[in-house]
């Protein structure tokens, strides 16, 4: 049994307009231990997948179908049982979760004081040691958040997830607002966090790089749907989706040159009021047929595409 | 523009107090227009008041020449219906003449403030600050006072409206200025307006082209919220006698008259005119209250 | 001769109190240079790209050679002359494509009308015929259809808007161009789109780029000279090939280490 899974997940949105259905069938399991990279583009749902697992999409929206499970049992139906124990979870910014008037080594024993009911003295013992284990040591750990580079703000969010012990970590873009000597820290961080605590990771960002540097597996996501799910190396390297194709081919790399002209996808993801009919890439792909515009391609567990190689 | 637009009309619909509270103004502001044409009396022309009329109750006749009013008249024999209507039309001039002179005010002073930063902004923001620790009100009868001093007694009666308009104008800028100001501040700072100096604009057209079309929402909530002030401002001073001449009497003219009368009996003469007062308040706060709300989510 | 050239440009930010509370609370004189003493050369028709990290001072440099601000000491020169941004004729051959797409375009204003506005302040063209027919070719060379200059800003996509400004920036017909950012806030697919674009209108008009970036990769893809900075330092400089072959600063070679790299 894996430690979370993801079925058939669709999440709505009642809007004037009608309904815009934000994600259409996600589906994908987390082993313990296991990094799980969600990528895609501004709009393709990462973040909405992120938010679902943790029971915190804004309403009007909400979850339309599918189930999610840890270990077994469901949790979509009372996510706050769930939230910041069993399930962790660091933003971009570590700012909207840390109380600015407060020590963060009083914040820590606060969360778990209230989510554990721990007793002073093991809620310090506790804190103490998950502020050791993201490298904030000494006085530092009387300072306020204001006090700290974006940096080690990010390990103090870090430090306060994995205080509860969860058993899944959501990590939403938890690098993009650092400087890249800085990302590759946090990156190694939670690798390190992985192998020790057997934390299943769900990393959601936009930079290949990060999902090359750090996933075992990845989920590639365009619109609300996945269209590709594999082992990191293979997605990266044999993509077999023309959309992974594509992006893979549209980042820039350190061997490229000012020569060349980087591969482009023409046009640009469209708004979730305009999906197109049959798959929803269909009109930016280089390899769409006919039966592209009229049906949209069923997941396999591998890809969504009725396009391949032979 | 288009999204803001409708999104803005949806949301109008979808609320009763807006729907009702508009409704009242445009009701309101609409009998103050056309009030020579609505009101069955003119109520200022002599030739036409009879003395006996005096002091007839609502919807009941006269005792002596057996005339009836909508509202009753007060004690000279005026229709009151009528004098509201026209009362109306003067509360409603000075609360929009005094808030367009306010706002002209406060967004060229915001702006530049805003813009120009350093000594100019210390300058008008103190000036502001010192303002907002007196009552509006007090300062607009310190402004009256003086304009009264300037003013030869022959005109004063000619220029009593506009020296309102002036008192109330100068006494409601500030937080005009403030607002603006600090839109400026953070429109200055964008990219677009950085590319506009890059073209070798001078500022005063950065400012106008650029800046001021992104300052105008927060204006128009202020704007809105200011009209109430003022209509209230201008019925405190006219009943405090120092506002609209008795010659042209406003909805607080009519209120100050009426209070005389209020113990010996002829209560319609006070309470018809103080409730067109409240409903025009009150309508014009809630709306603006409206628009605040919708306009701007972040006070939500 | 270089089409740019910054000569010690040195941008020093006095962030003390005034004098007479300095000399009340005995504060000391609180300085912070932004940018100290950088020299570079851009030779014509060549990207030069500056890397950093934040803080580093890469956007107080541009600033500087815009004219947005004045810097504290050093100059800039425009084709071996000093640059005088209060001169259109210097004003109108340095121009900028900012980073935010959505802070760089007035929403209140019709993209045409963006488009037209240098025109005019310039006084580049004179009839409205000269300035619509220029609006055209403009939405043409940035890949916009002709339908688009009635439209607003939020009406475009970030790629798209990114093409509005950089036509915005074209309109002047500019020598020398500073891409502060442009792509950092675009997705990759519709950044290589950008990327090429740039790419495309410095050959057909013979453009020369001041690139500013923290992404290396796109350095890579991008630049044909390249400085570092950090701290306001230019640390190292050299040709874009022997930097990525051959880093000689330390904190050039922990860039290139830190570059997360799909392999």
């Amino acid at each position: 049994m894996s430690l979370l899974s993801v079925q058939g997940l669709r999440v709505e949105f009642p809007t004037r307009r009608g309904v815009l259905t934000a994600l259409d069938g996600v589906s994908f399991d987390l082993d313990r231990g296991e990094i799980l990279g969600l990528v895609g583009e501004s709009g393709a749902g990462k973040s909405m997948t992120g938010a679902a697992i943790m029971g915190l999409i804004e309403p009007p929206g909400h979850m339309a179908g599918g189930q999610i499970t840890l270990e077994g049992q469901r949790i979509d139906q009372h996510p706050e049982r769930y939230r910041g124990s069993h399930i962790g979870m660091v933003f971009q910014d570590p700012l909207t979760s840390l109380n600015p008037l407060q020590r963060i080594g009083d914040q820590l024993m606060e969360t778990l004081k209230i989510h554990h009911g721990l007793d002073d003295a093991t809620a310090k013992r506790r804190a103490m040691q998950a502020l050791d284990e993201v490298g904030i040591e000494g006085k530092r750990r009387d300072h306020y958040p204001h006090e700290f580079s974006g940096g080690m703000r990010q390990r103090v969010v870090i430090a306060l997830a994995l205080a509860s012990d969860p058993k899944v970590l959501v990590a939403d873009e938890p690098t993009t607002a650092l400087d890249v000597s800085i990302q590759a820290q946090i990156l190694a961080l939670l690798k390190q966090l992985c192998r020790d605590r057997g934390t299943g990771i769900v990393l959601i960002t936009h930079d290949m790089g990060v999902i090359a540097q750090t996933t075992d597996r990845v989920a590639v996501m365009y619109l609300g749907r996945l269209v590709e799910l594999g082992a990191t190396d293979q997605v990266i390297h044999q993509a077999t989706h023309p959309y992974t194709q594509g992006l893979m081919a549209s980042t820039p790399t350190l061997a490229g040159s000012v020569d060349q002209d980087l591969f482009q996808i023409p046009g640009a993801m469209p708004r979730l009021d305009a999906v197109p009919a049959g798959c929803a890439f269909h009109p930016r792909c280089d390899r769409a047929m006919p039966q592209c515009k009229t049906h949209a391609p069923e997941f396999d567990g591998r890809r969504a595409c009725f396009w391949s190689e032979s | 523009m288009s999204r803001w637009d409708s999104d803005f009309v949806y949301a109008f619909k979808r609320s009763p107090v807006a729907c009702v509270s508009a409704g009242v103004v445009c009701l309101l502001v609409l009998a103050a227009v056309f009030a020579p044409w609505i009101a069955p009396l003119n109520p200022f022309d002599m030739a036409a008041l009879n003395l006996m009329n005096g002091f007839t109750p609502p919807l009941a006749p006269n005792a002596f020449t057996g005339e009836t009013f909508l509202l009753g008249t007060d004690d000279q024999g005026r229709d009151l219906f009528s004098a509201i209507l026209y009362g109306l039309r003067v509360s409603l001039f000075v609360g929009f003449a005094a808030v367009a002179l306010a706002m002209f005010l406060g967004v060229f002073l915001g702006l530049l403030a805003g813009y120009r930063g350093g000594w100019v902004d210390t300058l008008i923001m103190r000036m502001a600050d010192v303002q907002v620790t007196f009552p509006s009100i007090l300062i607009a009868m310190l402004i009256y006072g003086v304009a009264q001093g300037l003013i030869a007694p022959d005109n004063r009666g000619d220029l009593a409206i506009g020296i309102l308009i002036l008192s109330i104008g100068l006494s409601e800028w500030v937080q005009f200025a403030r607002t603006v100001r600090g839109t400026t501040l953070v429109e200055k700072e964008k990219e677009y307006v950085q590319a506009a100096r890059l073209m070798g604009l001078n500022p005063l057209a950065v400012m106008v082209r650029h800046i001021l079309p992104n300052v105008t929402t927060p204006v128009l909530v202020i704007a809105t919220i200011t009209l109430a002030l003022a209509i209230i401002a201008e019925a405190t001073l006219s009943f405090l006698g120092v506002g609209a001449p008795p010659t042209e009497p406003s909805l607080g003219t009519l209120i100050r008259i009426g209070q005389d009368f209020l113990f010996s009996g002829e209560w319609w003469i006070l309470l018809f005119p103080a409730l067109t007062l409240l409903l025009l308040a009150l309508s014009v706060n809630l709306l603006g209250d409206w628009l605040r709300d919708t306009l701007n989510p972040r006070l939500k | 001769m270089n089409v740019l050239e910054t000569q010690a440009l040195t941008q020093v930010f006095d962030r003390s109190q005034s004098a007479w509370l300095r000399r009340l609370t005995g504060a000391a004189i609180d300085q912070l240079v932004a940018v100290d003493q950088v020299s570079i050369q851009i030779a014509p028709g060549e990207t030069f790209a500056l890397v950093g990290e934040s803080g580093s001072g890469k956007s107080t440099l541009a600033r500087m050679i815009v004219g947005l601000d004045r810097p504290t000491s050093g100059q800039v020169l425009l084709n071996g002359e000093p640059f005088n941004p209060r001169q259109m004729s210097h004003r109108r051959q340095v121009q900028m494509v900012f980073q935010s797409p959505y802070a760089s375009l007035n929403p209140r204003w019709r993209v045409q009308d963006i488009l037209r506005e240098p025109l005019q302040a310039f006084g580049l063209r004179k009839s409205g015929q000269d300035q619509a027919a220029r609006v055209s070719e403009l939405l043409d060379q940035v890949g916009l259809s002709q339908s688009d200059g009635a439209r607003y800003p939020h009406e475009f996509s970030g790629g798209q808007r990114q093409r509005i400004s950089i036509a915005r920036a074209l309109a002047s017909e500019p020598t020398f161009l500073v891409c502060d950012e442009p792509t950092s806030a675009l997705d990759v697919s519709v950044q290589a789109q950008v990327l090429n674009l740039l790419k495309q209108l410095q050959k057909d008009l013979g453009l020369t780029y001041l690139f500013i970036t923290h992404d290396l990769a796109v350095v890579r893809s991008m630049a044909h000279h390249i400085g570092v900075l950090k701290h306001g330092q230019l640390v190292e400089q050299a040709t874009a090939d022997r930097l990525f072959a051959d880093p000689q600063h330390p904190y050039t070679q922990m860039l290139l280490d830190a570059a997360p790299v799909i392999a």
